[in-house]
């Protein structure tokens, strides 16, 4: 009997034949996915990343919601040209609080990965509101409403307390403060706790209209995307 | 007893759904509510008019349960319609942004079209095809009828519950922010319990058929099943922010959560648009050719590599990020050896046409199944190119990798499910033939020109915004802004554009060459062949 006529027990027996095929496509997953939970270079801590302050949570909340990721990507890759175009190449640190990771598959538009800083809150502003009109070659949708939508951080603090629970270190301080720092920030009425707590934190009103909009959480989300990490002081570990 | 417990467990759904639509944080949330709390008391009175009325005569044991495999060839056809047509008109949004409507309040951007594509066609399109072929194909390779009774209609019903849930939560902004996963947690969950029963319908079936052997189609159709089950329920594990919110937050983070994305976004592809298809192959190929499997030894030896193989391939989408070189290096070598299961599967397809070549002059639903196993072979081709890291370095990120997806999707799983659906209409209404064969040729040929230019100006594209956005200068300064390259594919957009216009076209043709199979087709008194011979 040959090694493959063997194969008629297995085809003969609908139960063997599942225990088998399902055993068959656990190993890659395991043997991908597990080291990647206790490895030095995926865990690593890097000075200057922390988790989102409650505005830049929402702005990035807007983000998934309209399905930004779908066009662009936050995730600069180690080559020369994407080096000189978006700025140093993203590290596996700046995503550990992003639950889920947003480093996206497709660059119909630019790479956000350090977008922060680039623009002024009024170029956003107009860009959102009609892309073409700063940039002519764009084919990205039109966002206005986002400014003309009010938002109240009634559930914050239980969207940062869930993000507590799948292990962002959120402090109690943190979440009793958060519907409080969610305002502050986007108006900026003289008071630094958004900034203590969150350091680096940008407090201002984004949009120029007082009410806090979309808009202000969307873009407190954008001036703060990979400006956590002074790349003038950071040295790759050896072991990388 | 059965009936009285359906009707208290759908009175308790609808009390609970009307619950969490007062309690709703959100508007997607409350409409989902509602949508549930409708459903499910027009299933309760729908189930009340049924209970304690007398029991019509018994179904013998020995007839097929098809009742669901025609209602799924019908929906089928028309979730096909639909997700070409949302992928044309996004096709144009990318070369005429100005459709992007201000009036539709971001409701109608691409942002969110964009999942309503893809999902309408994996799993709209693709799922009911696949649920309606494992069905089709499991009672005839195994001469039983559905294991379950009702169940089979539960899961066919319940799949369709999740596309509309699914499909309107997009639309509303309800999503997780993960490609192919979009749903959330409550969408995820109703969906584990439709796969879970779908697997027993199969498993079922499979334990008491009356064949000794179990058919090779079976072996890729049980795979795709209960692997789909693992990578859903591990790459959709979050924890809900509220129970009466839409809004859940994943587990995993940053690189774990990128690994395991794409170990199940991969194998979407793998096993739900590859080892389930192929099972649609293994069974419809044979019966259209009226050849037997060219080589059995070579099924085992495919399945099993297959189905091991394709697992490790998904780090490839993740060449030179934050994941470890290691990891990425083992999704590209795992990639590359693929390509032999994959054209062992493309071989036994073809080669089944071994003394029946001369059908393909004749039989234009022959000619469409072997030409889906012709683009088979090209995109399980170009995929192992493409996941070598040199060549990922040019192709990530840019149109390439859509071109290359579009070929598979719309070459293999499309062509394949167009013959599936040319051969089953005339079967499953008992028509002598199929209305008109012309039409099928004309689908053919609006759907493979389609298909070539698509991926044609998609190549054209990519290699290009690629080759732009790495160029550099003699003093070593970046020749081109970002928005130079996307002015730069404003033509090959528009090529694109019509590429789908042909293949929506050509779909559109099919849904009215079937319908009039049904409505005109001659009876056929028995068993019938599905084509009949050429006009």
């Amino acid at each position: 009997m040959s090694f493959l006529d063997k194969h008629k027990k297995i085809e003969t027996n609908a139960t063997l034949l599942l225990a088998l095929s399902f055993g068959v496509v656990t190993i890659g997953g395991i043997v991908e996915i597990a080291p990647l939970f206790y490895l030095e270079n995926t865990i690593e801590e890097v000075e200057g990343v922390r988790p989102y302050s409650p505005l830049e949570l929402q702005g990035r909340e807007i983000y998934i919601r309209e399905g930004c990721y779908v066009c662009h990507s936050q995730m600069i890759r180690p080559i020369r040209d994407e080096v000189e175009r978006y700025g140093p190449y993203s590290l596996a640190a700046e995503s550990m609080y992003d639950h889920p990771f947003q480093w996206g598959s497709k660059r119909t538009g630019p790479d956000l990965a350090r977008v922060g800083g680039r623009y002024s809150d009024e170029w956003h502003v107009d860009h959102f509101t009609d892309p073409q009109s700063v940039v002519p070659e764009s084919v990205m949708p039109p966002y206005g409403y986002l400014a003309e939508t009010e938002i109240e951080p009634t559930y914050i603090a239980d969207l940062m307390e869930t993000h507590r629970i799948v292990g962002v270190p959120y402090t109690d301080e943190m979440i009793d403060q958060a519907a409080y720092d969610f305002v502050q920030q986007a108006t900026d009425f003289g008071d630094d706790a958004v900034v203590d707590r969150y350091p680096g934190a940008q407090q201002r009103d984004f949009d120029g209209n007082p009410e806090v909009t979309e808009m202000d959480a969307l873009i407190a989300y954008m001036q703060m995307l990979g400006t956590l990490v002074d790349f003038s002081t950071f040295t790759p570990d050896e072991s990388r | 007893m059965l009936d009285y417990l359906k009707l208290l467990i759908l009175a308790l759904v609808v009390i609970l759904a009307a619950i969490a639509a007062n309690y709703a944080r959100d508007v997607g949330y409350m409409i989902h509510a509602i949508i549930v709390m409708v459903t499910a008391a027009g299933v309760f009175l729908w189930q009340l008019r049924r209970t304690d009325e007398p029991v019509p005569a018994a179904v013998l044991e020995t007839q097929y349960m098809d009742g669901p495999i025609r209602v799924g060839a019908i929906l089928t056809a028309f979730w096909g319609v639909v997700g070409f047509l949302v992928g044309t008109w996004i096709a144009f949004m990318l070369a005429y942004p100005e459709l992007n409507f201000e009036w539709s309040w971001g409701y109608l951007n691409f942002g969110r079209l964009r999942p309503l594509h893809t999902s309408a066609v994996i799993f709209a399109f693709g799922g009911t095809a696949l649920i309606t072929a494992s069905f089709y194909i499991v009672q005839r390779t195994t001469a039983a009828r559905l294991w379950g009774g009702g169940l089979a209609w539960f899961v066919f019903w319940g799949y369709q519950f999740f596309i509309v849930l699914a499909a309107t939560g997009y639309l509303m902004g309800i999503t997780q922010g993960l490609e192919y996963a979009e749903p959330e947690w409550y969408v995820d969950l109703w969906l584990t319990i439709v796969w879970v029963a779908f697997l027993a319908v199969f498993l079922g079936t499979l334990l008491k058929r009356k064949e000794p052997h179990i058919y090779v189609a079976n072996w890729f159709l049980l795979s795709f099943i209960v692997t789909v089950a693992m990578l859903h329920v591990i790459n959709n594990m979050a924890v809900p922010v509220s129970i009466f919110g839409s809004r859940s937050v994943m587990v995993m983070a940053g690189v774990q959560s990128a690994m395991t994305q794409w170990w199940y976004g991969h194998n979407a592809v793998g096993f739900f648009l590859t080892a389930g298809f192929l099972g649609m192959m293994y069974y419809f190929i044979p019966k259209q050719a009226e050849r037997p499997v060219y080589s059995y030894k070579l099924s085992i030896i495919h399945f099993w590599a297959l189905i091991f193989l394709y697992i490790w391939a998904g780090p490839h989408h993740l060449h030179y990020t934050a994941l470890p070189d290691w990891a990425s290096t083992l999704g590209m070598v795992f990639s590359v050896v693929l390509w032999m299961p994959s054209w062992g599967g493309m071989i036994n397809g073809l080669m089944t046409l071994s003394g029946a070549w001369d059908k393909l002059r004749t039989d234009p639903v022959l000619r469409m199944m072997v030409t889906s196993v012709a683009f088979y072979g090209m995109s399980t081709f170009e995929g192992p190119m493409m996941s070598i890291r040199a060549v990922n370095s040019l192709s990530h990120y840019t149109d390439w990798t859509i071109g290359h997806v579009h070929s598979g999707a719309l070459g293999w799983n499309g062509m394949i499910t167009f013959g599936m659906l040319y051969y089953l209409f005339p079967k499953l209404w008992h028509r002598e033939r199929l209305y008109s064969l012309r039409l099928v040729s004309w689908h053919y040929w609006l759907a493979t020109i389609g298909i070539v230019l698509y991926a044609a100006s998609m190549w054209v594209t990519g290699i290009m915004e690629g080759l732009m956005w790495r160029e550099v200068d003699a003093q070593g300064f970046l020749v081109n802004s970002f928005a130079d390259t996307v002015a730069a594919k404003f033509p090959m957009y528009v090529v694109r554009a019509l590429g789908g216009v042909m293949f929506l076209a050509g779909g559109l043709v099919m849904a009215y060459n079937l319908w009039m199979t049904v409505r005109k087709g001659v009876s056929a008194s028995a068993e019938t062949h599905a084509a009949a011979p050429a006009e």
